[in-house]
């Protein structure tokens, strides 16, 4: 079929760099080596396959697992209407290729990981917070970020 | 107010000053959620806020005299709304509009404020979300009401030692 298809590829191109490949409902998930993100990417981006589309860059945190960042992308091909999910995981305080030269949205979605995982990524041009302000402290969607903190910016009235 | 058989009518200053300036609120409207689509149809022809003397929409905080907070407020924005609301010349109302605007709403996170009384004085609180039209302008009447009651306050009057 040819949902198996852009899976069997990346298998037989990158190996062991692939460590899980499966199509949960249809959708084809592959997990990879976090160093192999930005050949796998590109590779994905060009044709035959074409995946123009990065649908959306997030991060999960799982804090039980001895790697606890799991970074999830969505692509999509505009040409062959199919889309593909790539996931990696990452350990606290590891940093991550940036895909802002294969995506141009790459940029503000980094941007988000950053700012609320603290999330490092490497080659990012402008790895700034995006929603919360420049002095906010930790990072908020953070399973360890305390449910009830909060930092306002002006002291509340008495 | 009191009529009189001669033709002519006493009142006092202080209640006067209220009436007229109850109705003739300039409103600032602070819009910055979904209940903007609440406040857009009570501000236009089908509900016409002009009907109660708070037709005018003023986009300075400098020309007005009521703010309406009208959706979320984060902490982000917190320092912004301080400043919109120092800008406004005495007197000056504020309603807050909306479950997020009164109470931080469904939003009990990190980003947002729980209710802007934290950050300035609010003298109408309106919940719902969004409120309809109608609890607006009973929220506007209830504040018609409070400034007709108030203790007026004057330039002349302040001067005094």
């Amino acid at each position: 079929m040819e949902e198996k298809k852009t899976l069997g590829e990346l298998r037989k191109r990158f190996g062991g760099n692939i460590l899980e490949a499966s199509a949960p409902f249809g959708d084809e998930t592959a997990v990879i080596r976090k160093d192999a993100l930005l050949q796998i990417a590109e590779f994905l981006r060009n044709p035959p396959f074409a995946f123009t589309m990065l649908l959306d860059l997030t991060c999960v945190d799982y804090p039980g697992r001895p790697d606890r960042f799991e970074m999830v992308y969505h692509l999509f091909s505009l040409a062959r209407s199919e889309r593909i999910r790539v996931k990696l995981a990452l350990p606290e305080g590891a940093a991550v290729a940036s895909l802002t030269g294969l995506w141009k949205n790459a940029d503000w979605l980094e941007r988000e990981a950053f700012d609320m995982f603290g999330v490092r990524f490497e080659g990012h041009p402008d790895l700034r917070r995006l929603f919360m302000d420049e002095g906010f402290d930790g990072h908020p969607l953070r399973k360890d970020y305390p449910l009830r903190k909060r930092q306002p910016r002006i002291p509340p009235r008495t | 107010m009191t009529s009189m058989p001669g033709h002519f009518v006493t009142t006092r200053f202080n209640h006067i000053l209220g009436w007229a300036r109850k109705f003739s609120l300039f409103h600032y409207p602070y819009v910055t959620a979904c209940c903007g689509m609440e406040y857009m149809s009570t501000a236009c022809a089908h509900f016409d806020i002009d009907r109660f003397g708070a037709g005018m929409t003023r986009f300075s905080p400098r020309q007005s005299d009521l703010l309406l907070v009208v959706g979320t407020v984060t902490q982000k924005l917190a320092p912004v709304l301080k400043t919109v609301y120092d800008q406004m010349t005495e007197p000056k109302w504020v309603i807050a509009f909306g479950a997020c605007a009164v109470s931080g709403g469904i939003y009990d996170n990190y980003a947002v404020v729980q209710g802007i009384d934290q950050i300035i004085p609010v003298d109408v609180f309106i919940p719902g979300c969004p409120p309809r039209p109608e609890m607006v302008l009973d929220g506007l009447l209830k504040l018609q009401e409070k400034i007709q009651k108030q203790e007026q306050d004057w330039r002349w009057k302040k001067r005094k030692p």
